[in-house]
């Protein structure tokens, strides 16, 4: 099991791939090559995520597990040393 | 971090232009008690919050502004938009549009420009949250103000919204203000800084 550090950082990557890849594709809207790209990159994201919020929690309020007890208010925040 | 989503958090529709009315609204953007001060003073204070709970709704309630600030800005576009050179000076609105012409920039509904002493982070649970709670208060009242001024339904529905939203925000942190309160030495409130001094409202038996 991948612990929640390690975890969140594969997110980051993945997010700052399709972060740059947006940016790329707001000025380059017809470029294929980079759409596959973000499509690639999208999928590997979900299947962190998922894994994520299933082992440490929400990272959209959206997320949340809503049925027994409200998570989201739940620490170690983003700016916290624990969370990176 | 943050993501954009492509939508406003209440829908703005008017139909009919109105730049005196903008002129007004434009305090809510970037006024003393506008919303970009509001999203500011939360996102900026979250960090030297005592506990999880208030850290997260200070986040959360920082975000809404942002989307609030979004919907102001939506109201003051769609009021300013197809306006002629005699309209402009008509309603007064030449003085904004010699510096900003159709675009929107955050400023008091008498010019001035927006400024972070608008807002403080006082590094002090108590300090802070008396501060948002006063805030919304004033917020509160600067829409009540407008919604005295404004005559088009299309303006006044957002408006009565945004409006509702501070009612809410208010009630919130009075209840952030409580759990503080809980945290703390009831003999003294101010003995320590729960925002600063590590112990304090964490440890009161083994302090004693």
């Amino acid at each position: 099991m991948k612990s929640r550090n390690e975890l969140m950082q594969i997110i980051q990557k993945y997010d700052f791939a399709l972060y740059d890849l947006m940016l790329y594709l707001d000025t380059h809207p017809n470029c294929r090559n980079a759409m596959q790209l973000y499509r690639k990159y999208r999928t590997k994201r979900e299947e962190a995520v998922r894994e994520y919020v299933k082992l440490y929690g929400p990272i959209q309020a959206i997320q949340s597990d809503a049925e027994k007890k409200w998570n989201w208010g739940k620490g170690p925040y983003p700016w916290e040393r624990e969370a990176n | 971090m943050w993501m954009y989503e492509k939508k406003l958090q209440y829908p703005v529709k008017i139909k009919k232009p109105d730049p005196q009315m903008a002129q007004i609204i434009m305090s809510q953007l970037g006024g003393p008690d506008g919303e970009l001060t509001a999203s500011m003073r939360y996102l900026n204070q979250r960090y030297a919050m005592p506990t999880d709970k208030i850290k997260g709704l200070l986040t959360d309630i920082g975000t809404e502004e942002l989307a609030h600030m979004e919907m102001v800005s939506a109201i003051i576009y769609q009021l300013t938009r197809d306006l002629s050179e005699k309209d402009i000076k008509k309603y007064g609105f030449d003085k904004y549009f010699v510096d900003h012409a159709g675009g929107i920039y955050p400023a008091s509904a008498a010019g001035v420009p927006f400024t972070a002493a608008y807002f403080q982070t006082k590094g002090d649970a108590f300090a802070d949250l008396t501060e948002d709670m006063a805030a919304e208060q004033k917020a509160r009242a600067t829409y009540d103000n407008i919604l005295r001024l404004a005559d088009d339904p299309d303006v006044i529905d957002p408006i009565r919204y945004l409006r509702e939203r501070e009612v809410v925000h208010f009630q919130r942190f009075g209840e952030a203000t409580r759990m503080v309160q809980d945290m703390l030495d009831a003999r003294n409130f101010y003995a320590c800084n729960p925002s600063f001094d590590k112990t304090c409202g964490r440890n009161c038996k083994k302090k004693k």
